[in-house]
């Protein structure tokens, strides 16, 4: 009697977590399997079959945009990880507690507004009518106005802008819980502040290197927003071409192809990465 | 006693949710444009019609079309896509259902765009949609800087290098077809034949990348580009160069020498519509003509009724009088129904140009 | 055997304060080849910062640090050849023990083939010589503690620092690598510097103690001399147990004084500072519990012999510890007072509720000036 009870408030307790998982997770994700292998005919007239994917091949602009995407997403993750190491550094190792929270807060209030206005003022900023090049002209740097919007730098820095947080957060929660000794231990022991770095701080850090680096990359792969609008004329995102195939094209099918896609290529990504650093997803969830 | 207050509070809102939900004995769920549903005209309509509720939900075209293809036409009662869009839509998908022109004071509708919409949307006989406002897709320029504009190709011409902007979308592929002297439309009816204009048109539109200084992706973007300066001239939609002439009176609409391309938005019954009579309503009410002036003030766009240009407000018909000398109206292009395999062939065209390394 | 005429580490007039705090006073010292020397003082006494002068994390603002004789001030921590274990050992968890111990060495460029033959050889030393491949957090508490030595050791330093490292061990576990640290000290022959809080730590294994206090050395000795003579009355106080009254000199005869407690008690002392002896001087008196001897009330009229304290009082209770027990007898002016006892379980053995005198001599009464 007293085993049913506590099996079933388990239960209970449980049930909200599991239809959560499988009504908004698991059921739409394999929706989208379903419907990546249907492939039109004519007019309402489907065959099952991997057409789409296929197709995905076969043409190149298609996997180049994938790949242009994933190389980029690279980029963002590593200029993140570069940014934020030394700022998480700072503001677990020597920061006190009231800066901390400051410096925290900094971090995250671009996240208050949304993807759209933040976007927005970066395009204020860099525009050639905008802020910095007007600024530059008036202090004499320039002559004639600059362009600084509409190219992949652009795109890169406001990517890495709207992503550093996430980097940030899972750094300084593990390098906060390294004992300071353990850094003194390595300069006692005849360390290099670069040998400390490698050889101690760096690899005790790895869980949230991993973690931050793991969550960078998949936002900046499934960004839209920001690569539309900050992007080039030749900047094209894969999110892009997904909506493009959902929305403009009608093409679900294939919209719903590219979208697995998408999510087999970033999977593979970050399965090679936790690959070359020796890392387990669980530890870098359980150490953060 | 501040407990008791609360639930007397929240009994009191209960029951006058309940009152109104018992009183509104239909609700008009309106999947169209943004600017297409003015909070004035919705405010007039419900004071005329007690019993009806609007809401409204902002869309464009591709996602009308995307909402009602995930329902199989449900979840709204009257829609309002392009009048090219509603024939292949239907085709593919079934979402929508024809419509009961008696009830509608079709007296009202100026005769060309009605009829345009009854031969674009009829299907087995039946109508599906009738018109409601409609406005063009052309050109924008400074006159003080670029006074001799009035090409598509003039997007592309070197002598404002990086000073032009234009939309990636089909119809900039449409705009250079026509300049480069073929029928986009009439070549729809052979896919092939338009593959090869597709082709030629994403050569130019490829070269074409260096001249151009960005693509716009909204009015807001495409306005700020204009005003700053920053470019000269721009492929545009038609109110949002009228909205621009309002605060810079150089920068014009200029409808391209082979002719603006004409869209007409419709009135169009989604398949699963529960309130068809509150919609026959609301196409009336929008379409009389105190309410199209207000109409046309929120969207820039023209009212598909007899004299609807003399219907504008005057900030707006002064733009379109700037626009247009009666020749251009004349020359007018309607986009033709898009068929089955357009769009991917359009989707592919402007995936490439994207993906070219041109500038 | 130490060298009793090197000198490795000699701090002089080292100051060092943090935001107005004075956390080192004016400290000097001099600590012998091949001694455990011990700083022993209540938390926040300034020890820890004392020895992180010494390892170079802190600067002093004022005097000098001499190593071998060399002054070290201007050496970054990295290059003193004074290691140290920290409290909590601090070993890297992202290594195994062989990487752990060769760190150091690597950080040196020693040949990989001389850092394996050194690794082997300390893992040896220190009587651990499979763990080379483990995990850290496979091994126990006892084989970390050991390990913490052992990083160090392999890289010969002239001066080994440690910072409270039995802290985080359990009691049964300290008792052990008390003895074991002793003992290693011995094996290596270097100079061990071992700060606590816990007297039973230093007094056991140290060669030489300091005892620190507010940023100061209130004495350096032998953990004998500290205990049987100490110079001042923190330090009688601080080391070992003692019953303790305040009061006033009264009168004195020779070498004894009569003081006057607080509370109104009469005892006979022997002054172990000078300035304790003038009349009407406030003084701290001190007496350990093993010198106090506990009778069971006979008679009453018998007789105080010269030189003696006596106080009755009534068994409060009684706590067994073995070879270590002690009564806790309740004084007329109702003050608690230790005294050691044996307790056999026969029975003679004192029982709560009795009435016993407390006897003391005047020569293990300490008294100092407060």
């Amino acid at each position: 009697m007293q085993k049913d009870i506590k099996r079933l408030s388990l239960i209970l307790l449980f049930a909200p977590f599991a239809l959560w998982i499988t009504l908004l997770i698991l059921l739409p994700h394999i929706g989208m399997v379903v419907l990546s292998l249907r492939e039109k005919v004519a007019p309402r007239v489907y065959e099952y079959g991997f057409a789409n994917y296929i197709e995905f091949f076969n043409e190149p602009i298609y996997w180049n945009t994938l790949i242009r995407t994933g190389s980029m997403s690279l980029l963002v993750t590593v200029l993140a990880l570069i940014i934020g190491f030394p700022i998480a550094y700072y503001i677990a190792k020597i920061a006190g507690p009231r800066m901390r929270g400051a410096l925290f807060l900094l971090c995250l209030i671009p996240l208050w507004v949304s993807d759209l206005i933040r976007a927005f003022g970066w395009i204020l900023l860099l525009r050639e009518t905008g802020v910095i090049s007007s600024f530059l002209q008036w202090l004499g740097i320039l002559s004639g106005p600059i362009e600084m919007l509409y190219n992949d730098v652009t795109v890169i820095i406001g990517l890495v802008y709207t992503v550093i947080l996430f980097m940030i957060v899972p750094l300084a929660s593990t390098l906060d819980g390294m004992d300071n000794s353990m850094i003194e231990a390595g300069y006692n022991l005849g360390g290099r502040g670069s040998t400390v770095l490698r050889r101690i701080i760096i690899p005790y850090a790895m869980p949230g290197i991993a973690s931050g680096c793991i969550i960078v990359f998949m936002l900046t792969a499934g960004s839209y927003l920001t690569p539309i609008l900050l992007g080039g004329k030749n900047s094209s995102w894969f999110t892009e071409q997904i909506y493009d195939q959902f929305i403009t094209r009608y093409n679900w099918e294939s919209g719903a192809a590219f979208g697995m896609l998408l999510l087999a290529f970033t999977s593979i990504v970050v399965w090679l990465g936790l690959k070359l650093t020796g890392q387990t997803l669980a530890n870098t969830v359980t150490k953060t | 006693m501040k407990y008791k207050a609360t639930m007397i509070g929240v009994v009191a809102a209960l029951a006058l949710s309940v009152a109104s939900i018992a009183q509104a004995e239909s609700t008009l769920r309106l999947l169209t444009w943004g600017s297409y549903a003015p909070d004035e005209l919705i405010q007039k309509f419900e004071a005329e019609y007690p019993d009806i509720t609007v809401e409204v939900t902002f869309s464009n075209n591709e996602e009308m079309i995307a909402k009602l293809r995930a329902t199989g036409g449900a979840g709204f009662d009257l829609a309002q896509p392009s009048h090219d869009r509603v024939h292949a839509a239907q085709l593919e998908y079934d979402i929508y259902k024809p419509m009961d022109l008696s009830q509608i004071d079709t007296s009202v509708m100026s005769e060309v765009h009605l009829e345009g919409v009854k031969a674009n949307t009829t299907i087995d006989g039946e109508v599906y949609s009738v018109p409601h406002q409609w406005g063009t897709s052309g050109l924008m320029a400074d006159k003080s800087k670029a006074p001799d504009f009035k090409h598509w190709s003039d997007l592309c011409d070197p002598m404002y290098k990086g000073k032009t902007s234009m939309r990636l979308k089909r119809t900039i592929l449409l705009g250079t077809a026509f300049s480069m002297g073929y029928d986009p439309f009439a070549a729809y009816a052979d896919l092939d034949e338009y593959q090869k204009i597709l082709d030629e048109v994403v050569d130019v539109l490829i070269a074409c990348k260096d001249n151009v200084k960005a693509y716009w992706k909204g009015g807001d973007d495409l306005a700020a580009l204009m005003l700053s300066g920053e470019i000269v001239a721009s492929e545009t939609w038609d109110s949002t160069a009228y909205r621009i002439y309002s605060e810079n009176p150089n920068i014009v609409f200029v409808p391209p020498s082979t002719g603006a391309l004409t869209w007409i938005d419709t009135f169009t019954l989604p398949r699963k519509g529960k309130a068809d009579d509150a919609a026959y309503k609301w196409i009336n009410f929008v379409l009389r003509s105190e309410n199209v002036t207000i109409m046309s003030a929120s969207s820039g766009a023209i009212a598909a009724v007899s004299g609807g240009q003399d219907l504008l407000p005057a900030d707006k018909k002064a733009a379109v009088n700037a626009a247009f000398t009666p020749e251009d109206i004349a020359n007018l292009k309607f986009f033709a129904n898009i068929p089955p395999g357009i769009e991917d062939m359009e989707g592919k065209a402007l995936e490439k140009i994207k993906a070219a390394t041109g500038g | 055997m130490p060298d009793s005429t090197a000198i490795d580490l000699e701090c002089i007039n080292i100051s060092k304060t943090f935001s107005d705090v004075l956390a080192v006073d004016d400290v000097s010292f001099d600590i012998p080849s091949g001694s455990f020397f011990s700083i022993l003082g209540p938390s926040g006494c300034g020890k820890t910062t004392l020895i992180r002068m010494i390892a170079g994390f802190e600067q002093p603002d004022s005097g000098e640090i001499r190593i071998k004789g060399a002054s070290v001030l201007n050496t970054a921590p990295n290059k003193r050849n004074v290691k140290m274990v920290f409290q909590h050992l601090a070993l890297f968890p992202m290594m195994n023990v062989y990487e752990n111990i060769a760190y150091g060495l690597r950080c040196r460029g020693v040949a990989k083939q001389e850092i394996d033959e050194r690794v082997n050889n300390v893992l040896d030393r220190i009587a651990l010589p499979d763990v080379g491949e483990r995990e850290i957090h496979q091994l126990s508490g006892g084989q970390k503690q050991r390990i913490a030595v052992a990083r160090c050791m392999v890289l010969d330093p002239d001066v080994l620092l440690l910072d409270e490292p039995l802290g985080a061990l359990d009691l049964k576990l300290r008792e052990a690598m008390k003895i074991e640290l002793k003992l290693l000290q011995h094996q290596f022959d270097t100079t061990f510097i071992y700060i606590t809080h816990d007297q039973s730590e230093a007094l056991v294994m140290s060669d030489q103690v300091a005892i620190m206090n507010q940023g100061r050395f209130e004495q350096v000795g032998t953990p004998q001399e500290l205990y049987h003579n100490p110079q001042s009355a923190f330090v009688a106080g601080f080391v070992g147990d003692s019953n303790s009254w305040s009061g006033t000199a009264v009168e004195s005869a020779g070498e004894v004084l009569k003081v006057k407690t607080d509370d109104g008690l009469e005892l006979l002392a022997m002054p172990n500072d000078a300035r304790s002896t003038d009349r009407s001087q406030k003084v701290s008196i001190f007496i350990r519990p093993e010198f106090i001897q506990v009778e069971r009330t006979r008679d009453e009229s018998e007789n105080t012999q010269p030189g003696q304290n006596r106080l009755t009082g009534i068994v409060d209770s009684l706590l067994f510890n073995g070879a270590n027990s002690r009564a806790l007898v309740r004084s007329p002016t109702d003050q608690l007072i230790e005294a050691d006892i044996v307790l056999t379980g026969g029975f003679e053995d004192l029982k709560p509720g009795e009435d016993v005198q407390l006897i003391w001599s005047c020569e293990q009464t300490m008294c100092f000036s407060a």
